[in-house]
């Protein structure tokens, strides 16, 4: 049974002044949040971290975090799910709505095999009858492109890929009529993630069945579904249909989102970011959300709260001055493309890093089994000149952090040798002490996740002096302002702790702790990777500033390869330990000679800003 | 064929470690003040033909390894000699006294486990409300109040205030055992049972904040079907090892609870034993609890096998 709405199309599901609260602190997360799907369709929900997008999911299917409550009004084919006896909702779940996770390591249970995974959430009849149950098991992991023997194994022996195949697979069980997707690629590799969203259209068009896809990708959301709609600090800003908001976006953050992308086929001489952080709802209340973000903020944005409205059929905006701008925003997106600028002229100079001939492997032993060696880098040679910027491109395993640790000296390698700063630095142990000092200050690291690599119990100003000290005897306050300066944070921070700072600011913290050591090079172990939409942009336009001033070499690591457009003078594609290719930015990227390579482009969603996902040729 | 070597590598594991104790233990009557001989002879009468039998058996003219070796292959067969005080086998002595201590603690065992991990669980997964609170504060009273404590109440409480369970002795059968060792093993295991609700609450509560648990909620998992094979199985690995360790201490606790209860078993003797300076007896009992403790410690890590599939099958499929 499906209801009919106002305008007459079906609705599955209808949401209506949703808000989500917390009673401890009292503070609002979710704010008068509307949504509407029907059968059959797609709609993707999109908005940084802090939008409240997860939650609008969570409180759909009664599964909210402890101490959070919904209000507000959920009815799906008649039936009321806000707040609705654990009971009703028990029977819903599963077998008519369904809800899928992020992260494919935590979401099966350890201890359970796959093919148990998958019987368990059969429909009943099927489940009690043995021999239905194990064909259904078998058909199922077909369906989701896995064989029957994955049947026995356990999760902690699958990839990340298989593991979110296994995950749908298992969400897919009872055949509902709706799936909610909670950034379901978000952990995995490009190549993986385009699979995996691939795999998810397949499946939601032959079913028939509604999806309601979460990112914080808005290209991931444009490739899959009919309707976006943009979330901003727990309220809707705009919603549209994914083709209209791609080419004309009718709120000033909705073309924020699209214009920090990095664009991965041509560099631009300037990130777009947007300035500033994403408010609490509650900050936000009483005026527009976005208002003091926004290049056409007026004093109207600023007195009240805009609601959403609609602009025409099919279109709302909770712009306050849509119609005045619309023209504006139109001409803004028109620019992005045409935002090229030339490639800046790599620096020549001679080489302060050479690696040589690398190899390194791992032991793993198990309790029963005897060791497994692990090969990580399988003879990787590759030089950085002085002030180059080199991006390390490769997935999960193929060995780049392995490249970054053995620099540092945080391992050795077991054969090759490493040559920084006119010193072998293969084996740190083997250094004396003054030269192993020498090396540590020459190569310093950004790594990925900010909110793991400074420590919380140190105010910024503290962890700030402590590099300082080891430059200099006496640091001085005004030179801990310097430093945040340069990163682009006030002086006041020195004195806040990384629990108050948002993911970039913590970021520009870790960056001025390895720029406080003047290093000749610095490795940025995805430094990007953990931060939202527009605080990437901001970082990237950091650490390009940062090495324009110095004349730093960069060692850029990551899997994406618009950041490694934007960032890097040449580029080596690392594959299972291998280099596998290597040359200038513009050449790798534009004319890849590899087939690896040529996969790692084809996988970058939105690609060329096309609304199709790019087919993969096997291989 | 992998878990056969892994318990091959364990058992030998094992000799090595009870060498080691065997070592220290048999060192015992070296360390003791005063000469070996008047040691062993203790208070029994010095006849030369004592003095005799001792002097071989213990081949006190020969080099300590000579003796050690000696006194160890004895021990291997069973034989670790005669009680200074009754003159009977120390085997013999021991064995009489087992059943009492392994009824005991195998009894407050049971409590711990069929009290403390439903409790446990049940708190965990009512984070903050009014049942995990009384649990959280129960468990305080149960960690914090000393084992003889415990048993002279429940002695006041049921034996001498309502007169409805003894108090005194090990009783005769296997329900008159049961009877006479309920109030004990409620004493030996209050102060477990609160560990051990503690150790689950903290499991299941971790356990339930996992993606897993929501996930299985998220397709409609029955409730018992999130219970067992999520919740419990996933919290079984830290409950068998802390099991395990309860099960030794709950060993060592008797000591206190057979002297509270008069109770005639291993712990009651280990006193008696120290006491009257019996060492064989002593050796006996140390080498004893050496062996289980090993034991108990394989028991766990084999189960760990069982409950864990990322240890029984190694880190990479």
């Amino acid at each position: 049974m499906t209801t009919s709405g106002s305008d007459g199309e079906d609705v599955l599901l209808e949401v209506e002044g949703l808000t989500v609260t917390a009673s401890k602190p009292d503070r609002t997360l979710v704010r008068d949040v509307g949504l509407r799907i029907g059968p059959g369709r797609t709609l993707g929900v999109v908005g940084e971290s802090g939008s409240g997008k997860s939650l609008t999911a969570r409180s759909l299917v009664g599964l909210l975090p402890a101490g959070l409550h919904a209000i507000g009004s959920a009815s799906f084919q008649g039936i009321s799910l806000l707040n609705a006896p654990e009971r009703t909702l028990r029977r819903l779940r599963g077998d008519r709505i369904s809800l899928l996770l992020q992260d494919p390591f935590t979401m099966l249970n350890p201890s359970q095999t796959i093919g148990a995974h998958i019987g368990e959430s059969l429909p009943r009849d099927v489940r009690h009858d043995r021999q239905r149950r194990s064909r259904e098991i078998e058909r199922r992991l077909l369906e989701v492109g896995l064989s029957s023997e994955v049947a026995q194994r356990f999760p902690f022996q699958l990839s990340g890929g298989m593991c979110q195949r296994v995950a749908l697979a298992a969400a897919l069980a009872s055949d509902p009529d709706l799936l909610i997707a909670d950034e379901p690629t978000t952990a995995l590799d490009v190549t993986t993630q385009n699979d995996i969203l691939r795999l998810l259209k397949g499946l939601q068009e032959q079913r028939g069945m509604a999806l309601i896809l979460i990112t914080h990708d808005l290209q991931v959301a444009f490739s899959v579904c009919d309707r976006v709609q943009v979330m901003y600090a727990g309220s809707v800003v705009e919603q549209a249909p994914a083709a209209e908001l791609m080419t004309e976006p009718l709120h000033p953050y909705s073309l924020g989102l699209l214009r920090s992308e990095p664009p991965v086929d041509h560099y631009v001489g300037q990130l777009n970011s947007i300035p500033g952080n994403v408010p609490s709802p509650d900050s936000v209340r009483h005026v527009c959300a976005f208002a003091a973000r926004c290049d056409w903020a007026a004093d109207r944005c600023r007195s009240a709260r805009p609601g959403l409205q609609t602009v025409r059929a099919g279109r709302t905006s909770a712009c306050a001055r849509v119609e005045s701008i619309a023209e504006e925003l139109r001409a803004a997106v028109a620019e992005i493309e045409h935002e090229r600028s030339a490639t800046p002229a790599p620096p020549a100079g001679p080489p302060i890093l050479t690696l040589s001939e690398v190899r390194k492997s791992f032991q793993s032993t198990g309790l029963l089994r005897s060791s497994t060696r692990t090969v990580a880098l399988n003879g990787v040679s590759f030089t950085i000149t002085a002030g180059e910027s080199l991006g390390l491109v490769g997935e999960t395993g193929s060995g780049k952090t392995t490249i970054a640790r053995s620099i540092l000296g945080l391992t050795t390698v077991d054969s090759g040798t490493i040559e920084a700063g006119g010193l072998d630095v293969t084996s740190y142990r083997r250094l004396k002490s003054a030269e192993r000092k020498r090396a540590r200050r020459f190569v310093q690291v950004v790594f990925q996740d900010p909110y793991a690599s400074l420590n919380p119990s140190l105010t910024v100003g503290s962890t700030l002096r402590e590099v300082l000290a080891l430059r200099s005897s006496s640091a001085a306050d005004d030179e801990v302002a310097e430093l945040l300066r340069q990163v682009g944070l006030p002086g006041s921070y020195a004195v806040r702790r990384p629990a108050a700072l948002s993911g970039g600011e913590r970021q520009r913290v870790a960056i001025a702790r390895a720029v406080a050591m003047r290093p000749e090079l610095l490795i940025c172990d995805e430094p990007v990777a953990a931060l939202d939409v527009s605080a990437q942009a901001q970082v990237l336009e950091l650490l390009r500033e940062i090495r324009r001033r110095h004349g730093m070499a960069m060692l850029f690591i990551t899997h994406d390869l618009s950041v490694v457009r934007q960032m890097a003078d040449r580029v080596v594609v690392l594959y299972r330990g291998e280099v596998v290719e290597s040359g200038d930015t513009g050449q790798v990227l534009d004319r890849p000679a590899h087939v690896y390579t040529r996969k790692l482009i084809l996988a970058v969603p939105g690609r060329g800003r096309r609304p199709s996902l790019p087919a993969i040729e096997p291989g | 064929m992998q878990v056969v070597v892994f318990i091959a590598k364990r058992l030998v594991a094992m000799v090595v470690v009870l060498l080691l104790v065997s070592l220290l233990v048999f060192s015992l009557l070296m360390l003791s003040p005063g000469s070996i001989l008047a040691t062993l002879l203790g208070t029994q009468p010095t006849t030369p033909e004592l003095i005799h039998s001792l002097e071989e058996r213990y081949h006190l003219n020969d080099p300590f390894f000579v003796q050690y070796w000696n006194w160890l292959v004895n021990a291997l067969h069973g034989d670790f000699g005669q009680s200074i005080q009754s003159g009977e086998d120390v085997t013999t002595v021991v064995a009489d006294r087992l059943p009492v201590t392994l009824g005991l603690a195998g009894l407050a065992l049971l409590l711990v486990l069929v009290i403390g991990i439903p409790a446990g669980m049940a708190a965990g997964m009512r984070r903050g409300k009014p049942f995990d609170r009384l649990v959280t504060l129960l468990t305080i009273v149960g960690m914090s109040a000393p084992v003889f404590t415990v048993g002279i109440l429940l002695i006041y409480v049921f034996g001498v205030r309502f007169e409805i369970m003894p108090v005194y002795g090990a009783g005769e059968g296997f329900l008159g055992r049961i009877e006479h060792l309920t109030l004990p093993a409620v004493a030996l295991a209050t102060g477990l049972t609160a560990l051990i609700v503690r150790q689950t609450r903290a499991a299941t509560m971790t356990v339930m904040d996992q993606d897993y648990i929501t996930f299985a909620r998220a397709r409609g998992l029955s409730r018992s079907r999130i219970l067992i094979p999520y919740a419990l199985r996933n919290t079984a690995l830290p409950m068998v090892t802390a099991a395990g360790l309860m099960l030794i201490g709950a060993i060592s606790g008797t000591v206190i609870i057979e002297t509270v209860f008069s109770l005639q078993g291993v712990g009651s003797l280990m006193i008696e034993s120290v006491q009257a300076k019996d060492i064989p007896v002593v050796q006996g009992l140390a080498l004893f609890i050496a062996v289980l403790v090993v034991v108990v410690n394989l028991v766990v890590d084999l189960l760990a096998l069982i409950i864990d599939p990322r240890i029984r099958l190694s880190v990479k499929g």
